[in-house]
Formats: structure tokens, sequence, C-alpha cells
């Protein structure tokens, strides 16, 4: 307990996570067999897994917009199990930003509106400053010159680059990229994950990006594999040179 | 407040372009309907109603009728009494007291006016005609305002000095009489004769060629009531209360009170069928509207899913995401309502331009009053919102993860 105190406190702890999908019923699927790792402040990390593996599942966990069916996870201290959607969804707003591989934007709202999102749900109005705020995370990943564009009219590394920072623009603790480049091409695809690590060097953002691609993952401070809803690999390394560790499942800073 | 909501309520509306369009058009639609029946209905009633009590009163006094009570010996136990009465015939006879209850009915906040009457059938007689009549001797001021007699007048002026008579149009054609002129009136056995000041069209027929106006006075000495009123003529100042204030006099009163309603029970049977089959269409009406806006916004909920996962991600709560597609709806409502008053406006219009009478008058008056015009202004939007409900709920039941991967 006084070990705990000490350590700076870790940012998200999975401990034991299960899901089971339709249970009880004759197609009853476990998809993760007690998942454990624990995420700091300022990490960027890639989980990364063949198809199946049950990476989305895992995601959608962390990002409490899936419930785990057994296991505890906590977030900056607090356990979300049997927490209820508005509480769930309360803790989302405010420590977690999410960034998509389709579909990233609300396509009928510009994108400094699509930016502006997250004050106007938080506060009902846009202030004059969560305006300014937005045009400069905007001109940060490079958009000044579209902040009026809809998501239709803009190229997929653009709106990428509009999803992070409306992921940003309230500054979480956490941003959860899910096959962030996915869509795009090589060069587009190198441009917006550059981009991630900038603002992750900026702003301390932790970054948990799945991926299938293993150059980026590469360039990821650690490397977390799940192989059929188990993580067989928890790896930290620097640079593009990975220096592999043991797997622990039940990673915890002890 | 709603923010948020109202902004991304706006958005999805504006995103959904033509459904929007056709939706709001048929609530438009809905709407006018309602409104132009119920201000058609509703002029209709009203005209029906003026022209049935234009010439007679709303509620009418008169004494009980006489009865025959048999006069019994006092029966030993065990038997029993046939007794047969034939019923008596009805007198002339003056309410007991009349002029005594006249201010008594006048101080009643209900009531708007009082006329005494002595009515009583007689014989016009001019040369060699002679005609069935309906003589009604009243005080011309007190009367006028019971039926507007004044405003009847279609010849000379209406005038009741002693020896002096206002009668119906068609009954002076029968009898070839003219302002001016004398005509004989033969009551039982008293013979009297009048001038006729002018003539009236009472708006029925029956009642032009019937009726023979004379004062108070020279009724009740035609009739052999001095002094006497056989009738006493209410006008009330709501006409629907008659009804309720006819039961409530003859409660109170040892007299008989008659309604109009009463005395026009098939007219008011005929306008409640009416009323009751205009209130099935507006129900029906609205049914389709809701159901319309429903089957918009379901859809939409389907189209918008991804979005909506987007938004629960990004931290909009189910309440947020709920209200979002209320608002929709009471967007829909509102401005379908909107439109919907600004065409019945129209079609009221077109009615009352290109349906007309034979003399080329529109044939009765029919406009949509404010307060209708926003009640059902106020019920589609209502409709509306309760036609998201549904939707709404599926809205934001919605699990995110699974909307997003969609």
């Amino acid at each position: 307990m006084s070990d705990a105190d000490k350590a700076p406190a870790p940012l998200i702890v999975l401990d034991g996570i299960r899901k089971t999908y339709n249970a009880g019923l004759p197609n009853e699927a476990e998809v993760l067999h007690g998942v454990s790792f624990s995420l700091g402040h300022g990490e960027f990390v890639a989980l990364i897994g063949p198809s199946g593996s049950g990476k989305s599942t895992l995601l959608n966990i962390v990002g409490l917009l899936e419930r785990a069916s057994g296991g505890s996870y906590r977030v900056e201290g607090a356990e979300t199990a049997g927490l209820d959607d508005a509480a769930l969804t309360l803790r989302r707003r405010t420590s977690l930003g999410f960034v998509f591989q389709f579909h990233h934007l609300l396509p009928a709202f510009s994108a400094l509106e699509n930016v502006t999102l997250p004050a106007l749900m938080r506060e009902g109005r846009v202030t004059p400053a969560a305006r300014e705020r937005a045009r400069a995370v905007l001109a940060a990943v490079g958009l000044a010159q579209a902040m009026d564009k809809r998501p239709g009219e803009l190229s997929g590394g653009m709106q990428q680059r509009v999803a992070i920072a409306r992921a940003l623009v309230l500054e979480p603790p956490l941003v959860l990229a899910d096959e962030p480049t996915g869509n795009l091409d090589t060069a587009s695809s190198d441009e917006v994950f550059a981009l991630m690590r900038r603002m992750h060097a900026e702003l301390g953002t932790s970054f948990l990006v799945v991926t299938h691609d293993p150059r980026l993952a590469a360039r990821c401070d650690r490397v977390l594999e799940l192989v059929d809803g188990r993580l067989v690999r928890d790896a930290s390394q620097t640079a593009t040179t990975a220096t592999t560790a043991t797997a622990t499942p039940a990673a915890a800073p002890a | 407040m709603l923010g948020f909501e109202s902004r991304v309520a706006t958005r999805f509306l504006r995103e959904g372009r033509m459904q929007t369009v056709l939706i709001i058009i048929g609530v438009a639609a809905g709407v006018a309907v309602v409104a132009y029946i119920s201000a058609l209905i509703t002029g209709l009633q009203r005209n029906t109603i003026e022209k049935t009590l234009g010439a007679q009163a709303h509620l009418i006094i008169s004494p009980l009728d006489d009865t025959v009570l048999a006069a019994r010996a006092p029966a030993s136990a065990g038997t029993s009494e046939l007794v047969q009465t034939q019923p008596r015939a009805q007198r002339p006879a003056s309410i007991a007291n009349w002029q005594t209850l006249v201010p008594l009915l006048e101080a009643m906040p209900e009531v708007a006016a009082v006329s005494p009457m002595v009515s009583a059938a007689g014989l016009a007689v001019r040369g060699e005609a002679t005609k069935a009549i309906a003589l009604v001797g009243v005080d011309l001021d007190r009367y006028d305002r019971i039926i507007g007699l004044r405003s009847k007048v279609v010849a000379g002026v209406a005038r009741l000095g002693p020896g002096e008579g206002i009668i119906g149009r068609d009954l002076a054609d029968d009898l070839g009489v003219r302002v001016g002129d004398r005509v004989g009136i033969v009551t039982g056995g008293v013979n009297d004769s009048l001038r006729v000041t002018a003539l009236v069209d009472l708006g029925v027929r029956e009642l032009n060629r019937r009726t023979v106006i004379v004062p108070l006075r020279t009724a009740q000495s035609l009739v052999s009531l001095p002094g006497g009123a056989t009738s006493l003529d209410l006008t009330v100042v709501d006409i629907w209360s008659a009804q309720a204030l006819a039961g409530d006099l003859a409660a109170r009163w040892p007299y008989k009170a008659e309604s109009w309603q009463q005395s026009n029970a098939q007219l008011v049977s005929a306008l409640n069928a009416q009323s009751v089959s205009t209130a099935l269409i507006r129900g029906v009406v609205l049914v389709v509207v809701v159901l319309g806006i429903a089957s918009v916004l379901v859809v939409s909920v389907v189209q918008k899913q991804r979005e909506i996962g987007i938004l629960r991600a990004m931290g909009a709560t189910q309440g947020q995401v709920l209200r979002i597609f209320l608002l929709q709806g009471a967007i829909v409502g509102a401005l379908g309502s909107a439109l919907g008053v600004l065409l019945a406006v129209l079609l009221i219009g077109a009615f009352t331009y290109f349906v007309r009478g034979s003399d080329g008058l529109p044939l009765f008056n029919i406009s949509l009053e404010p307060m209708l015009a926003l009640r059902v202004a106020a019920i589609a939007t209502v409709c509306g919102v309760l036609a998201a409900v549904a939707p709404a709920r599926r809205a934001a039941r919605l699990d995110p993860a699974q909307a997003i991967r969609l």
C-alpha cells in the first residue's frame, strides 16, 4: 500500500480484464482472457495483433465504450466497473479523446465546428476562448487554411488531422486511436503519425494506438501485442529499435 | 440551454434535406386540414345556430300545464281503485307574478335579456282574405333584445303604439297589405283592428306567413288576460348554457322552462354528430402526422448511427442524444404547423372567394381565429415531440461501440 502511494499513479490500470460475448448462449465467446497492463502519463503505446485478436474490443473497453465482463479497470485511480452509463460518459468526456479509422468526423459540421463540438457538448455553447483554442489546435495540425471546410471537402489525411485536433482540443490525458492511418496512403500515413508524435511531445498526452502497420508500431515507445485475447508481449523500446521485454500478463507497477 | 442539442438537431435536419422538406410539407398538410376543417365546421355551426336562434328565444318560461287531479274517496285497505282522467284542454294562462319574476331573472349573470310575451292563435282578416296567424304581444324594446326585431324590418319603421302592429312579410303579401294599411284581427270572440307600421323578415317562411306582433297590452285584451303574460322570452349570454339554466329555473320555480336545445333537439343532435365526426377526422389526421414524423426520424436514427456513436464516444450523454432527436421532432412539428396555418388561411380565403350563394355573397363567414390557429400549431408541435419519443429513445440506447463500427 505504502509503496503504491509513493509511485506516480498510473493513468489507467487494467487487471485481469475479460470480455465474453453472448454470455449464456450457445454461441458464447470469450474474446479477452484476463488482460492486464497499465499505462502511465505521457506514454506512447502501440497495440498490435492479428485480426480477431481482440484489439478493438480491448480498445473499446479502455475507451469506456464497452464494459468488461470481468476484471478491474481503473482510470486515474477510479474503478470503472459497475459505473452506470452516465458516469462512464462523464469519464469519457474528461479523460479520453478518440481518433477512429473511418467516419471520424460529423459530415454536417465544418472542420472548426467539429473541433469545437467537445466544448459545445460540455458547456452548451462555444465561448470565444473555446473557439480560439480550437483554431489554435487546428493551426497546430496544419489546417489553418481549411477550418471552414466540410469533411467531405478534405482529403483523408486532412480529415484525420481534424480528428486528432478534435481529440486533443480539451487536452484529455489519454487519446485512443483505432487504426488512425489504416485508411491512408503511406505518405499521409507517415504525416498523421508524425503529427501524433509531435502532439504527444508538445502536450504530454498519452496515446494508445491500435495499428496493423509494423513500421508505425516500431516508432512507438512501447508495444503491446495481443494474440487470441491474451497479451503476449509488453515491450518497451526506444525509437525504432525494440528492446523486447518479457511478457507480463499481470504487469502492474508494484 | 440546449445549445449543443439544438445545434446538432438543426444540422441533422439540414443534412437530411429532401427528407426534412417532405415531412415538413406533410405536417403542414395535416395541420392545414385540421385548421381548415375546424374553422369550417365552427363557422358552419355558428351560422346554423345564428339562423335558428334568429327568430326564437334561447329560453322560454311558461306556466305549468293544467292537470286534472282526480277527487278520491278514502279507499279501504286492501282495495285498489282505478281512476281515469281525461287530459285537460290548455287554456291561455298567465305566468303568476311574472312582473316580480322579470327583475329576478334580469339580475342573473347568465341572462342577457328578458321579454314578457302574450301569444295566442287568431285570424287576420282583410276584405275577402282570412289567414290563420300567430299573435304575439310584446314590449318592442324588450323583444328587440331577444330576436333583434328592428334589424329584421324590411319595410316601414318598427313601432308599436296602441292600435299598431308589425306583420311578417309573406303575410303582408297574402293579405295584400302595405305599411300604413289596416288589418282586422280576430281571436276567440274579440275583434280588433291594427295599422301596420312595419314588415319583418324573420328568416323562416312559415314565421313570415303567420306572425303578427302587437303591443303587449293589445294582446292581453285580445286573449282576455289583462295584465298577464303567457311566457317570458330569455336571451342568455352563452347559448350553450341555456339547457343547464332551464333545468335550474324549472327546479327553482314552479314554471316550465324550455331551452332552445330542447325545442331544436334534432338540430342539436345533428350539430353534435358533426362535431364528433370532425373530432374523428382531426384525430386521424394527427395520428397520420405523428406516424409520418416518427417514420422519418426512425430512418434518420438508422442513417445517423455512426454520428451518434461518435458523439457518444466524445462524451455526449444519453440524455443529450435523446434531446437531439426530440428537438428534431419539435422543430419539424413547429415549422410544419407554421406552414400549415398559412396554408389553412389560403384555403379559407379560397373557400370564401369561390363558394358563394345565389345572391353572390359568401355563403357564410368562416375565419381562422388566432386562438384556434395557435392551439392547432401547439398540438402539432407537441405531436412532433411525441412522435420523436420512440426514435429518440432508440438513438439514446444505441451501443456506441457498435454504432461506430457500422
